[in-house]
């Protein structure tokens, strides 16, 4: 990689492989989803890293899509809210914050959800609302869904665990 | 962002010369450094986007016990990993206690060590900040100073070093090793971070373009595994910086301590290690006059630098209750809200 020359990435965004040529090294992976690639269910909130609005999934892992800068995501496995849903049926935790009124204006929304699902992925917080709270606190939330989100990450937490131990089973 | 080139050496070699470049800056996730690049506070030139660099993302156990933690080990990595969190409990206790689960899965514990202070003034690049810009002033002396620095700090620069981790690092005698145009050294964590003195914009001892590649945590610091807390005051419950934070460890043997270490968060331009408390507890009982008498000495040359006299008397208080909650043991398992002084687990002194 050297000086002033255009930048070429491959990322894997929702299974689908894409090659993107950078003209810019400035650009962050959240601009990259939304800008140039028209992924705009990531949302745009504080651009700081202060608000989790813009959390996505980088090999498996919640992480700030607005504090990372797309060039050194080369190679990496992205998901996005996009990614979630099979076909027509909605993720468990999407299914839930819908169940629980897990939102009010929705803004939010898709960065709440895709940090459930990586919090998910983590299994640290157990059945425990305090700890779901704290691990959550990543994302806020002004209209003040918090209750229900709490309650849609611990019942989605639950359909998955069933679903692997049927699966298992 | 104002413009730059973008690098990404594939060996430690090419990113020590690289980065060595003035105006250049090393990149490993950014969560620090994009936000600052956003604001205008830093603009390089070049960024060395270390994140390919071979084998600095393992954590290894060495044979005399000591850890070895590469630069890249993300925070959440290490904080939940089981060898780690049972032999260093405050480290783990601190690291989740910092930031949110997002920013703990992408942040490495180099960045950790290299963030930069959180003083608004410093951040904005409207306001005169002797750190960002030598000779500019401090606006932080006559501005919104309530949470910055009452220990170490000149009439230069009163800014905070904002790292939970770094506090717990510093209490253990944790060291860094880093790479450099002229070799390879060893850092204490605890001379890492420089006082501002008359020379702010120095922050750390680091020589331009040297990289730390990793920590090292030694084998002596696991005596303290089984009464080890950090305990860290917020302004709201989760996802904020200390306000004052403490860490404490004790080693008690038949009612006696025989080693202990105090460090506190958010109160000096670096981890403050408090030694001349720590020597106040050896040989004494685990008692709450004890602890009195050790808050007592940690914050003896604190004053206040602004409209922060609170932090001083906040400050013993959480060293004494630190302490206690060191005593009363390690938690079984780590607290749902990790070192809040709102947790319910067993051995928190809520009227401290």
């Amino acid at each position: 990689m050297g000086y002033h020359m255009s930048l070429s990435i491959r990322l894997t965004i929702n299974g689908q492989p894409r090659d993107v040529a950078l003209d810019d090294p400035r650009v962050t992976l959240l601009d990259l989803l939304r800008e140039r690639l028209h992924l705009t269910g990531t949302k745009k909130g504080c651009d700081r890293g202060q608000c989790g609005a813009c959390t996505v999934l980088v090999d498996g892992r919640r992480i700030n899509s607005c504090l990372a800068l797309a060039a050194s995501m080369d190679g990496a496995q992205i998901t996005t809210i996009e990614g979630l849903a099979d076909g027509e049926t909605l993720h468990p935790v999407q299914a839930t914050f819908i169940a629980h009124d897990g939102f009010q204006c929705g803004y939010c929304t898709p960065g709440q959800i895709m940090s459930a699902v990586g919090l998910i992925n983590e299994g640290r917080a157990g059945d425990d609302p305090e700890r779901i709270r704290e691990l959550m606190s990543g994302n806020i939330c002004r209209c003040g869904a918090y209750q229900g989100i709490t309650e849609a990450v611990l019942e989605a937490q639950k359909i998955l665990s069933d679903d692997e131990k049927r699966d298992a089973a | 962002m104002t413009p730059f080139d973008y690098i990404r050496p594939a060996t430690l070699p090419e990113a020590v010369r690289a980065g060595s470049a003035p105006g250049s800056a090393y990149l490993a996730a950014g969560t620090n450094l994009l936000d600052l690049m956003k604001g205008g506070t830093l603009r390089p030139e070049r960024i060395i986007d270390i994140t390919r660099l071979p084998g600095l993302d393992r954590i290894d156990w060495l044979h005399d016990g000591s850890v070895r933690i590469g630069a890249l080990v993300r925070n959440s990595d290490l904080a939940y990993d089981d060898r780690f969190a049972r032999t260093f409990p405050a480290v783990a206790e601190a690291l989740l206690s910092g930031a949110s689960a997002q920013l703990r899965n992408a942040a490495t514990v180099g960045g950790n060590l290299m963030q930069r202070t959180r003083c608004a003034y410093f951040h904005d690049p409207a306001s005169a900040c002797n750190r960002r810009s030598p000779g500019s002033g401090c606006d932080a002396r006559e501005g919104e100073n309530r949470l910055h620095a009452v220990l170490g700090w000149s009439e230069h620069c009163i800014a905070t070093h904002p790292s939970d981790f770094c506090v717990a690092l510093t209490a253990l005698d944790a060291v860094a090793e880093t790479e450099g145009e002229h070799g390879t050294r060893e850092i204490a964590v605890d001379a890492l971070h420089a006082l501002p003195g008359a020379t702010p914009e120095q922050e750390t001892a680091l020589a331009p373009g040297e990289l730390i590649v990793a920590l090292r945590i030694p084998a002596e610091a696991a005596r303290f595994a089984p009464r080890s807390r950090y305990l860290k005051l917020r302004e709201r419950t989760s996802y904020a910086f200390a306000i004052v934070s403490a860490v404490a460890a004790l080693d008690v043997q038949a009612d006696t301590i025989r080693g202990a270490r105090i460090a506190l968060g958010g109160v000096a331009a670096k981890p403050w290690r408090a030694r001349e408390a720590e020597a106040s507890l050896i040989g004494a009982a685990a008692t709450a006059e004890a602890f009195a008498r050790a808050s007592e000495l940690a914050l003896a040359e604190a004053r206040p630098s602004g409209d922060n006299a609170f932090k001083i008397e906040l400050a013993r208080r959480i060293v004494a209750r630190a302490l206690a909650l060191a005593r009363g043991g390690t938690p079984e398992i780590m607290p749902a809200l990790p070192a809040s002084p709102f947790s319910t687990v067993p051995g928190a002194d809520h009227a401290a």
